[in-house]
């Protein structure tokens, strides 16, 4: 608009790095590291508190540390109601793991097949599982008990496991990914050459879709990981929680044992290593996605 | 949040067939519905579905003493319990009865959802042999006819003398029948800093003027007598049962409701002027380690609790060893004896076990026998129901963080001196999140205790309606 701006070095075609002006990186680098310290400050007390005996927990000050304890603490955890705190780690790891991986293959080809197949339906279908998206979970927790209930299935690691699988908002992103990332060329070029369907979607299109599909597989691990009205409606043994309901089970004895406090609070911290695990492996693949096509 | 967030971003880029328009609408369903899910799977339930049978009280209550027999043959029962190292205790009883083995399934605390999934599970069929229930919930259980009538099994009538004697007309509901083993109790006495007390020449109050003077005395001092907690209802339930308030009738056909009880108004009036007088911290909540810390630095004095109280005075405040004791409940009026109870629980047997006698004699069983006794309370902290467990040696000894007192003597004697007419209402989990409310409220000095009550009682009155039970004018 100002002839003035333009008469800079530069023409304003080529778009070069914006010069920003110094107070605003503060500002932007003050906000940040506020935030980062909102967010990091529980995690921190989380770690202060775990290192804690029972009696410090109360009595010292929550922010720093007191005796030493880690060991103990851990050596409890692993040890009580005969090594209760183990099983609830493998099942959190095959309930989320394993049910994020089916999950994902499930929303895979369901996006897959929604994207690139032209059938009658199509969109009704697809309209009825964006509907899923809607319906809260919390909804659906006592329908599912009662159905599983006919079933004689609840109480039983299916049934934390068969409705976890179940992604409509997977479903979702697999679709609008397919169709951007997994051009129709390819698809016929490679029908042509002869290649079945399935060796399209596992040799071509998944790996086109990758990006996305770990994000979903992201997505669902931490939805399935956290997961707590589900395993509260239709567990009721102890050995078959996850860890996040596990913990609540001691959570709520603690008023009758108080050694559970430091239980739980050492145990919060253990079952918060491996979403971090699973979130740095990861965490590659899934910036990837996001960037895909931004530069096409 | 973020995945729910940039997930769609792709969306940007594609020209699919979908209309732009309703994309938007999709990728803006997407953005609300995720946190609404979490803040759903977040806010426990309130249990507040319960009782949506309809049936009128005192309906479904009118099944005789039925024959119970043994079914014989080989028999498994289901037990759903939160007692710590109830698995231990139960593995005794499948060692010596082949015939009839127990599964235990442990499960977080009633209130905590296990009433709920019990109450799901009785609508799906799936429902456990036996359970744990505390006594405050035995009549919404009844509502429900969730309960199995065990009067007529083998051995449990003339039981009845083996149980505190409270804990077993509880145990009755109200009602002819016998719908629950009492398994234990909570009787109140009052925990105090002895030698606080002792400092500061204050004598060991009785009745509950002198624990207000004295409390006055401490106040001097920056210490507050106890904590006046916000969402421990059922404590505040205890104090009125010790006043002999009756907040509830249901032996009629209709539901009484009377938590603006003269008794109960006493209660609340009294605390109310503690509150106002800051005499009381009412900024402490119960369990919370900000009390803890209190008790550790002897901020606070005392604290009216129940027997198994005296594991979380041990275990939280170990830097007060030796430094507290444990008297009677203060009176009303001087020389009585009168004592709440708090907490507690039963192991009822529910509507559908097809095994009622086996159930029952299990039942009968696990609280009866002294060395399930022993157990339970080593591994879960129980305070038996059983008289004769009231006599077991690790409650019989002196404890060594109260200064060597032999505690549960008083404890024993209050457990006698509980009003055995004392009658929770139906709806007790909504009552007591009434109360609470008005505590939270009253604290904050919005309102009184007193008006706590009012609210309740109304609150109370209209839930009951709205469930279709009729509630007496």
């Amino acid at each position: 608009m100002s002839a003035s701006t333009h008469t800079g070095s530069r023409p304003a075609s080529t778009r070069g790095p914006r010069e920003v002006s110094r107070l605003s990186v503060v500002i932007a680098m003050v906000f940040l590291v506020a935030l980062a310290v909102y967010f990091l400050l529980p995690v921190y007390w989380l770690v202060v508190n775990a290192t804690k005996t029972q009696s410090d927990l109360v009595t010292s000050n929550g922010f720093w540390f007191a005796d030493w304890a880690l060991w103990d603490n851990l050596k409890g955890l692993f040890t009580r109601d005969d090594g209760v705190f183990i099983r609830w780690v493998l099942n959190s790891v095959l309930y989320a793991g394993i049910g994020a991986a089916v999950g994902t293959l499930l929303a895979a080809m369901a996006g897959f097949a929604l994207a690139k197949y032209r059938f009658r339906g199509r969109e009704a279908i697809f309209s009825v599982i964006l509907g899923g998206v809607l319906v809260p979970a919390t909804a659906l927790a006592l329908p599912l008990f009662l159905l599983f209930a006919k079933a004689s299935q609840t109480d039983t690691i299916w049934a934390v496991f068969l409705p976890s699988i179940v992604s409509p908002f997977g479903v979702y992103l697999s679709r609008i990914f397919a169709a951007s990332a997994v051009p129709d060329e390819i698809i016929e070029a490679a029908r042509i050459d002869g290649a079945t369907e399935r060796r399209i979607f596992f040799g071509i299109a998944a790996r086109l879709m990758a990006p996305a599909l770990v994000t979903i597989f992201l997505f669902q691990f931490i939805a399935i990981w956290n997961n707590f009205l589900l395993p509260r409606v239709m567990l009721n043994d102890a050995k078959l929680y996850p860890l996040t309901y596990g913990l609540f089970y001691w959570q709520t004895q603690i008023s009758r044992d108080p050694q559970l406090q430091t239980l739980v609070i050492v145990g919060s911290l253990v079952s918060v290593v491996p979403l971090i695990v699973v979130f740095l492996s990861l965490q590659r693949f899934w910036q990837a996605g996001l960037a895909a096509g931004s530069v096409k | 949040m973020i995945h729910p967030r940039r997930g769609p971003s792709p969306a940007q880029q594609v020209t699919p067939s979908t209309p732009r328009g309703r994309r938007r609408v999709v990728r803006l369903a997407a953005l609300l519905v995720a946190p609404a899910m979490l803040a759903a799977a977040c806010s426990s339930s309130s249990g507040s579905d319960s009782g949506s049978t309809g049936a009128g009280a005192g309906a479904g209550g009118q099944t005789s003493a039925a024959a119970c027999a043994p079914t014989g043959g080989k028999v498994s029962l289901q037990f759903w319990t939160w007692v710590p190292g109830m698995d231990a205790v139960v593995a005794k009883w499948n060692a010596k009865n082949p015939d009839i083995q127990v599964a235990v399934k442990n499960t977080p605390a009633g209130n905590a959802g296990t009433y709920q999934n019990m109450f799901n599970s009785l609508k799906a069929g799936t429902a456990p042999d036996l359970g744990q229930v505390e006594y405050d919930t035995l009549s919404s259980f009844r509502l429900q006819d969730g309960l199995k009538d065990i009067s007529g099994c083998p051995g449990v009538s003339d039981a009845k003398a083996n149980f505190v004697d409270w804990s077993w007309a509880q145990a009755q509901v109200g009602g002819p029948g016998v719908y629950a083993i009492p398994q234990d109790t909570g009787p109140m006495a009052l925990f105090y800093r002895k030698d606080i007390f002792e400092a500061n020449g204050i004598s060991v109050p009785t009745t509950w003027d002198e624990y207000a003077a004295a409390a006055a005395k401490l106040k001097a001092k920056g210490i507050a007598i106890t904590h006046f907690p916000q969402q421990d209802a059922n404590w505040f339930d205890g104090l009125l049962w010790q006043a002999g308030a009756k907040l509830f009738d249901t032996s009629g056909d209709q539901v009484k409701v009377s938590l603006t009880d003269a008794k109960a108004k006493q209660v609340a009036d009294y605390w109310q002027k503690l509150i106002d007088g800051k005499l009381v911290a009412t900024n402490l909540q119960g369990f919370s380690p900000d009390l803890y810390k209190a008790w550790n630095e002897g901020k606070v004095a005392t604290w009216i609790s129940a027997a198994w109280g005296y594991s979380t005075i041990r275990d939280n405040a170990k830097a007060t060893a030796g430094k507290w004791a444990v008297a009677p409940m203060p009176q009303w009026s001087a020389g009585s004896k009168a004592a709440g109870n708090w907490g507690g629980s039963t192991t009822a047997v529910l509507s559908s076990s097809k095994h009622p006698a086996e159930a029952a004699k299990f039942a009968l069983w696990l609280n009866s026998d002294p060395e399930a006794l022993a157990l339970a309370n080593e591994k879960g902290g129980l305070y038996p129901a059983n008289k004769a467990g009231l006599e077991l040696p690790a409650l019989t000894k002196g404890v060594d963080f109260y200064g060597g007192q032999k505690v549960f003597d008083v404890f024993k004697e209050a457990s006698g001196n509980v009003d055995t007419n004392f009658t929770w209402g139906p709806i007790m989990t909504d009552t007591n999140r009434f109360l609470s409310d008005g505590f939270t409220k009253a604290l904050n000095g919005q309102g009184t205790l007193g008006q706590t009550l009012d609210t309740a009682q109304t609150q109370t009155v209209s839930a009951l309606k709205s469930q279709g039970i009729n509630v007496a004018p």
